[in-house]
């Protein structure tokens, strides 16, 4: 199967961002294939590279970048989400690209699976 | 479907608003906060156990043992991991996370 | 039984597949952001020749309703939006009853023609779909 998944909610403030990075891992590790994963309304706040979260918990953004470079994932940020609220190419960390919102209909249209994860 | 509810239902109306509009057939995943109400003495008790005569109910369990629950668990709601979420995700043709 | 996106079927012109579109709107407006960037989403879909509806519950169906004056409150003030759909041939615009009444919200209260439908019809439509994105 190919997966979409839709990630609504920004890094430790809601689940969805754990939810959703464990729910790829499982897809992996299964053999199907994650195409795209979007990042919208405060979901884009998982691709800044200035998050610098206590050492001793998961580093979600990095762990994105990480699962993302290793699997062939395309992680996309919402340009005009991004812009409402200070997510631009110049903080963008390693293995995300901002695109548009037509990137989130397309995985619809493409994958076989699309899953939402939010608040 | 795949209704997929992450709210706990006192916080939220998404549980109840899901089961008024879950099709016959149709299973019914709850995750994070909405994990409580897969537990026995929850106010959602009773409409899990009404559910459970027609749709098929399931717990993700890594988010009931983060919180403690994981004793709890109604009888019939089946409890799986994250490939069992993969895999409700891939046998349903449609997914619908109530959010 | 599972269906791929090969299995779902192209349109004519062979131009690529047509799915199912649901966009699900159960908040209010102005209380948070979802119903705003939600309406970003659909008017998006339109560019992709998709089989498009919206469905209106619970809270959602507030956003459809006339008069909103956001002048006080200095925000921008997208309920007009609703009617530009129209123009973009998304015209499946569902409308729960039962949210309805459970609001006090009569069907002359909107600010857009819909289709008001029951739980049960909105159940049933909601399984017809091929991608449900919920805002």
């Amino acid at each position: 199967m190919k997966f979409g998944l839709l990630i609504n909610e920004g890094p430790y403030n809601h689940q969805a961002a754990d939810t959703a990075y464990q729910f790829a891992r499982a897809a992996l590790a299964k053999g199907h294939q994650v195409q795209r994963i979007f990042f919208y309304h405060d979901g884009v706040n998982n691709a800044t590279k200035l998050t610098e979260p206590p050492q001793d918990d998961r580093h979600i953004v990095n762990r994105w970048s990480k699962l993302g470079q290793e699997n062939g994932i395309d992680l996309v940020v919402c340009v005009a989400a991004g812009l409402r609220r200070g997510l631009v190419e110049d903080n963008l960390a390693p293995g995300f690209r901002i695109s548009g919102l037509g990137q989130l209909v397309e995985a619809g249209i493409e994958s076989d699976r699309l899953v939402v994860f939010g608040d | 479907m795949l209704h997929i509810v992450n709210k706990s239902p006192y916080e939220r109306n998404s549980l109840s608003s899901c089961l008024a509009h879950a099709g016959k057939g149709s299973a019914l995943l709850l995750i994070e906060d909405a994990v409580y109400a897969a537990t026995r003495g929850n106010v959602a008790e009773a409409g899990i156990r009404r559910a459970l005569e027609t749709l098929a109910v399931y717990a993700l369990g890594p988010d009931l043992e983060a919180r403690g629950m994981q004793a709890n668990v109604i009888e019939g709601v089946q409890v799986v991991d994250f490939a069992g979420f993969v895999d409700l995700a891939a046998e349903h043709r449609t997914s619908h996370s109530w959010l | 039984m599972t269906q791929t996106r090969d299995e779902i079927g192209e349109d004519e012109a062979g131009h690529g597949v047509v799915k199912k579109f649901m966009f699900v709107n159960r908040k209010a407006p102005y209380g948070t952001i979802y119903a705003l960037e939600g309406l970003e989403v659909v008017l998006i879909s339109a560019a992709f020749d998709q089989d498009v509806s919206l469905a209106f519950l619970d809270d959602g169906v507030y956003q459809l309703v006339k008069g909103q004056q956001t002048k006080s409150l200095e925000v921008k003030n997208f309920s007009p939006t609703y009617r530009a759909l129209e123009g973009y041939d998304i015209e499946k615009l569902y409308v729960e009853h039962e949210s309805l009444e459970a609001r006090g919200i009569r069907e002359d209260q909107l600010l857009v023609p819909v289709q008001v439908v029951s739980a049960e019809e909105i159940t049933r439509l909601m399984d017809e779909q091929d991608v449900i994105i919920g805002f």
